[in-house]
């Protein structure tokens, strides 16, 4: 125990007058952690599923994402090439290490070139795979971890984000249920990101300009069907 | 940072005759208030989420000791390494220790105001580490040699042209006649220039904006991804961050988040929310193989069962100096210290003393905005006034202010006493200013008449009238 530790707990206790007995503040904390309530939540994404895709691709779009619909993962290889091809950006895809990135049938995009792992400072367009879209603000969630390289997301000048249409839900909390349906309770990967948009500042005289350190582009391949 | 809050009034009037500085401030009053404004509109629960987030850091801030525990406990079973610090040279000598172990030259840095609060760059620098701040705005007020005016928006008080000038100066790597005239021309000029920073870097440095005890997790709320950058590239990740900054669970920094972009700059999510728990996991393909959280106290425990014990819900979104008449006619650095604004009138009395910072809870005029504006609804004026009780009790206020205060005090017990000498003083004035029907100068009241006229009473006090009203 060191001393900072004595000190600044120390401090609070005393100034929250604990005396001998704080179980009924115990069982009250720990509680409130293992029970995790939710708050109020906003009536604006409560929608069934296809309102709230259209909901999901407003409100990113308004952020200054783009977006394209793809009726499968089959498509989405030519989809990235057609992007890519539209924004006159380099065909070189550097992936993360992501099986479900990895299997898709690049060989129907032959001008695409790809290889996967972390971010290298030469690398132009990242692919990466979101684990959940949030239509409350047209926000992806990402995670770091064996497939998902957290540097992929801001190293790149152009990141593609492919995100399957079942993993839209509503709300930050119900993001937050799939991240405890697959690490467990009160456990967190290293990085989770939520992001919305492309980088940006408003730092000089308060104009509003896209790409300050991270991506200058954001696009999201929306997958409707898994098949 | 030294502060000037002591020279409060001069480096009031110097802001006020600075013409660049009032044109940068008139951004602000239009941008910020109607942004927020828009995004409060856009979405019905804003008001109930205020009252929720409010409840949440109450909550928390009473159990603070027992949340502080768990989230260390998730902490340290994420592998991450905890510095407990309680005052502000602990704070910089933890971080310096952990770059010097790490063997570090260069450190990027996001932005954090915890940094600014405990000096952390000149520590570094004068220990031969060399700091490099990432976001744009702090990037360019460390060029300068500044503080940030604004917790936010840390060069609002420049003009794009200032900041030519300033990347002529330092990046002299590029040709002398490259236009900079617009923003974007500026924005690529250091993204260019801090991308080599971010991957020579040694250590990376961020704040918090908030702390989850569920987790163990710190959280950074960015538009740039200056943060996430700084953060995922160097080997180890340092946060500096404070022991209010902790909420309870996912659920509570997700009800908070709701207020606190549309709050400061009306975003309804800031473009880069990001959740860190520990360093680099064995089968992760990147991050940071160290992961240190530096926890400073610096006397925020002592404001728990204070009157000021509200001021720690602050969650930093700017809000209440967006919206502040008085921060709009001197901007952030007239402040003197780390925090402007209204919540600066209120915290940096509490952090650096009321001798030194006594002025700025005076320089109110409670109009009120900020606490109608604040999403954790910190009643901020009231706390101003608290700030003006103490200053008076410990006798730091002028004696010409404490003579007419006690006079003030003495007639107004004395309701008769009081009724004659104001009903005197108002016939007197009446008569004296009868031509004019104003004065251009008045005995004891030249810092009123010295900017403006003092009107001259119609002849009854508003007693005398109301008595005779009732009376026909």
């Amino acid at each position: 125990m060191s001393s900072g530790r004595e000190q600044v707990l120390g401090a609070l206790r005393r100034a929250l007058k604990r005396g001998g007995s704080d179980a009924v503040e115990v069982t009250e904390v720990d509680g409130r952690l293992s029970d995790h309530p939710r708050n109020l939540v906003p009536q604006r994404a409560q929608l069934p599923a296809a309102e709230r895709l259209d909901l999901f691709e407003a409100q990113a779009t308004s952020q200054a994402a783009s977006l394209t619909r793809v009726a499968g993962p089959n498509q989405v290889p030519e989809a990235i090439a057609d992007y890519l091809k539209s924004q006159n950006l380099p065909a070189d895809l550097r992936l993360s290490p992501d099986p479900a990135l990895e299997g898709l049938p690049w060989e129907r995009a032959p001008l695409l070139s790809h290889t996967s792992g972390p971010a290298r400072e030469s690398d132009t367009v990242s692919v990466t795979r979101a684990i959940a879209g949030i239509a409350e603000t047209g926000t992806l969630m990402l995670q770091s971890g064996a497939e998902g390289a957290t540097t992929l997301n801001f190293l790149p000048e152009t990141n593609v984000v492919v995100l399957s249409a079942e993993a839209v839900v509503s709300s930050y909390e119900d993001a937050w249920d799939l991240i405890r349906r697959q690490h467990g309770a009160g456990t967190m990967p290293r990085t989770v990101n939520f992001i919305t948009g492309p980088s940006r500042t408003a730092d000089i005289e308060q104009t509003i300009q896209l790409g300050a350190h991270g991506p200058r582009r954001l696009h999201i391949i929306l997958v409707e069907s898994g098949s | 940072m030294e502060s000037t809050a002591h020279a409060f009034k001069d480096n009031a009037h110097k802001a006020l005759g600075d013409a660049q500085l009032q044109r940068a401030l008139g951004h602000i009053k239009v941008g910020f208030v109607h942004k927020r404004a828009d995004a409060a509109a856009k979405l019905p629960e804003f008001e109930a989420l205020r009252d929720q987030a409010r409840d949440i850091k109450n909550h928390t801030l009473a159990h603070l000791d027992l949340y502080l525990e768990r989230y260390e406990e998730k902490l340290l079973a994420a592998g991450g390494q905890l510095h407990w610090c309680a005052t502000a040279a602990d704070a910089r000598d933890a971080v310096l220790e952990i770059c010097r172990a790490a063997g570090a030259r260069t450190v990027t840095k996001g932005k954090s105001m915890i940094a600014e609060e405990i000096a952390l760059n000149d520590h570094l620098e004068a220990n031969g580490v060399t700091p490099v701040e990432t976001d744009l705005g702090e990037y360019i007020i460390q060029m300068r040699h500044e503080p940030p005016s604004h917790i936010i928006a840390p060069a609002v008080h420049l003009s794009k042209e200032q900041v030519a000038a300033d990347f002529r100066a330092n990046h002299t790597q590029f040709p002398a006649d490259r236009s900079l005239e617009e923003p974007r021309e500026l924005v690529n000029e250091a993204r260019q220039v801090l991308r080599e920073k971010y991957l020579e870097a040694d250590v990376g440095i961020t704040g918090a904006n908030f702390l989850i005890a569920e987790t163990g997790t710190s959280v950074i709320v960015t538009n740039e991804g200056n943060g996430d950058l700084t953060q995922c590239l160097p080997k180890v990740h340092i946060v500096v961050t404070s022991i209010e900054k902790m909420v309870p669970t996912l659920e509570d920094v997700s009800t908070i988040l709701r207020v606190l972009a549309r709050s400061g700059t009306g975003q309804e999510i800031s473009t880069y929310t990001t959740f860190s728990t520990g360093p680099k996991r064995p089968d992760d393909v990147d991050g940071p193989a160290q992961y240190h959280v530096v926890l400073l106290d610096n006397g925020r425990s002592s404001l728990i069962g204070s009157e000021f014990q509200e001021v720690l819900r602050c969650i930093r979104c700017g809000a209440c100096m967006n919206h502040c008449p008085v921060y709009h006619a001197i901007g952030g650095h007239a402040y003197g210290w780390v925090y402007p604004g209204p919540i600066g009138s209120v915290l940096d009395p509490a952090l650096i003393g009321v001798e030194e910072a006594g002025n700025l809870p005076n320089a109110s005029t409670f109009c009120g905005r900020c606490e109608a504006v604040c999403p954790m609804r910190i009643p901020l004026p009231k706390m101003m006034r608290h700030w003006r009780e103490r200053e008076f009790e410990r006798n730091l206020t002028p004696a010409t202010v404490r003579n007419s205060l006690g006079l003030w005090a003495f007639l107004a017990r004395r309701p008769a006493l009081y009724q004659g000498a104001t009903g005197l003083a108002a016939r007197l004035l009446a008569r004296m200013g009868r031509r004019a029907g104003r004065f251009r100068r008045l005995p004891l009241a030249a810092g009123w008449t010295d900017h403006r006229d003092f009107p001259a009473p119609q002849g009854a006090t508003f007693q005398q009238q109301w008595r005779r009203s009732r009376g026909s």
